[in-house]
């Protein structure tokens, strides 16, 4: 039930992705992000559905745990797609009261549609061949140079890593704390939404409670081991690129070559 | 009032690389008021099975019958079958949820469509039953030590009558006195209100003061079903599994080893006292015996010399 939500969760394989430097990864996907929206044809997006296949099938990971998080936004998806398709003006092809349907609406729609599900694709293939702590290094080292105006670019990046490592153990909680209360009666899935709302009080409450004792602990634990913030600070596996990053970087720049020609050309 | 599960298996993430095969064709069958021990190292596969027992989790294959319905079959009312099986959860203490200990012990009965004053007829009674103090009935849950937060939680679920109760590990981080109460409160729950009892634990010495019947789970099989004097006799097998029979067997087939002729099915402390004082009395009057034959003969010895 609850801990099908992949976004964000490692998949174990051995692959070429998977050796990447997250620095690469992250780049990477900087790059196939840029290039989504830098297309504006469908003949540009059957260049990036190639390159994000070709990624897809190096990954190893399974399709299906792609497209497990277009599950979540798959709501956002279809009011996007409606509200183009409706409101855009243009040749009217189809007409229902103040309901019209036009061409441009629909080749909105299409590419719109497109570019959200590529957007989460793409990010799932960075955290499926990613582990939270690798992506957190990457972002760290990425953004150094930042410390120089004074942004706290390793406290930014251990939040973030805390809070990605509390993903599944607060998911795990969630399913724990609900199997105990849904055990003494509790219904967690009929009535209004006013009913299911307080139906909720006794998932969250203890919810909030484990996540509060599981932060003072960490916290603890943390100051137990002189942790005192990032100066001087230095890593047991500093990050270092290989040969295959150069490649990446190589594939990366035709890539983003090939996109913002397209997008120069106007095809 | 009986469980049964058929050839129950239960797979995590079955078809991805996360899969994990938790029960594998488990058949047991739980009648009415027995005191039933459950053992198994971590990642045995308990806390998976116990929860097939009242239908939290439906299996990958196989059936659950309860009073010889099966549980997931459609129309099922698996409400009513979580309200006659009670199901105590590791940690229960961090299921409170209430601003008093009162509120929160009624919440199962409630959801059962008691009324408030019922409900809390129920709370009073079970909490009294697990030992929980009449003083900090009004406390916040959040106050109260671990023991108490654990009773409290116990309460919780005992408060909806259930006819059968599973415990999953509710002695853990207890300190001994605590464990000792509980245990003892469970056992007596289990001769008051003649209810089946399915307790889940790491330690071999209170299974073996308490249960009637032992189930040793190993890689989510049930590895042994019996009698826990009939499965410490496996004392080998189950150090195997990463696990050990209860100190005092040790003690009791060391000294049969060594000639003492003690009874090496004592599982309890009590027990073992008894057989070895036997034993130890037994011995002595042998060796009079023996002394006494002895003579006897050096007395011919010496007649026949001379």
């Amino acid at each position: 039930m609850i801990r099908d939500i992949t976004l964000g969760q490692y998949y174990p394989a051995k692959s070429a992705l998977h050796r990447l430097d997250p620095r690469t990864k992250l780049i990477g996907t900087l790059v196939f992000i840029v290039s989504v929206f830098l297309f504006h044809t469908f003949l540009g997006y059957a260049v990036a559905t190639v390159f994000l296949g070709g990624m897809i099938l190096t990954s190893k990971v399974p399709v299906k745990f792609m497209f497990k998080g277009l599950k979540a936004i798959f709501l956002i998806l279809m009011i996007t797609v409606v509200f183009n398709i409706l409101l855009t003006p243009g040749d009217v092809l189809w007409q229902w009261g103040i309901l019209r349907v036009t061409k441009e609406g629909l080749s909105l729609a299409g590419r719109m549609a497109i570019r959200l599900a590529y957007l989460v694709i793409g990010s799932s293939v960075m955290t499926l061949t990613t582990t939270p702590n690798q992506l957190t290094d990457g972002l760290e080292r990425l953004l150094r140079p930042l410390n120089k105006i004074h942004v706290p670019v390793h406290e930014i990046a251990m939040m973030m890593s805390i809070a990605l490592r509390f993903i599944p153990i607060l998911l795990e909680e969630t399913d724990k704390i609900m199997k105990a209360q849904i055990a003494r009666g509790a219904d967690f899935e009929t009535g209004n939404i006013i009913q299911k709302a307080k139906n909720m009080v006794p998932l969250l409450v203890p919810l909030f409670i484990s996540a509060f004792r599981r932060a003072n602990d960490l916290a603890m634990a943390m100051e137990a081991r002189c942790y005192h913030g990032g100066d001087h600070r230095t890593q047991m596996k500093p990050l270092k690129y290989a040969g295959c990053d150069y490649l990446a970087y190589g594939v990366l720049a035709l890539y983003l070559a090939v996109a913002i020609a397209f997008r120069a050309v106007g095809i | 009032m009986s469980i049964e599960l058929k050839n129950v298996t239960y797979t995590y993430s079955p078809g991805t690389s996360y899969e994990i095969h938790a029960v594998r064709d488990v058949s047991l069958l739980i009648p009415d008021g027995q005191f039933i021990g459950m053992i198994g190292h971590t990642g045995s596969g308990k806390s998976t099975l116990i929860q097939h027992f009242n239908g939290l989790i439906r299996p990958t294959s196989g059936t659950v019958l309860y009073n010889g319905e099966d549980v997931w079959a459609e129309n099922y009312d698996r409400k009513k079958l979580r309200s006659e099986v009670g199901l105590v959860f590791q940690y229960p203490e961090h299921q409170l949820f209430e601003n008093d200990v009162l509120s929160d012990v009624c919440f199962g009965p409630m959801n059962q469509g008691l009324s408030r004053q019922e409900a809390e007829k129920e709370a009073r009674k079970a909490l009294l039953q697990v030992g929980f103090k009449e003083k900090n009935f009004g406390k916040s849950p959040f106050e109260l030590s671990g023991g108490q937060k654990k009773r409290a939680a116990i309460a919780g679920v005992l408060a909806m009558n259930p006819k059968i109760l599973i415990l999953d590990e509710p002695t853990a981080g207890l300190d001994p006195k605590g464990r000792d109460d509980i245990l003892d409160q469970i056992a007596q729950l289990h001769k008051l209100r003649g209810i089946t009892i399915i307790l889940v634990s790491h330690s071999m010495e209170d299974i073996a003061k308490y249960v009637e019947r032992l189930i040793v789970m190993n890689h989510g099989q049930a590895a042994f079903d019996d009698t826990p004097k009939k499965v410490f006799l496996h004392y080998k097998e189950l150090e195997k599994m990463g696990l050990a029979a209860p100190q005092i067997t040790y003690i009791m087939h060391a000294l049969k080893e060594n000639g003492l002729d003690v009874d090496e099915n004592a599982t309890t402390v009590d027990e073992a006292r008894e057989s070895i004082l036997k034993a130890l009395k037994g011995n002595r009057s042998k060796q009079a015996q023996e002394e006494g034959s002895s003579g006897q003969k050096a007395e011919q010895e010496g007649r026949k010399n001379g």
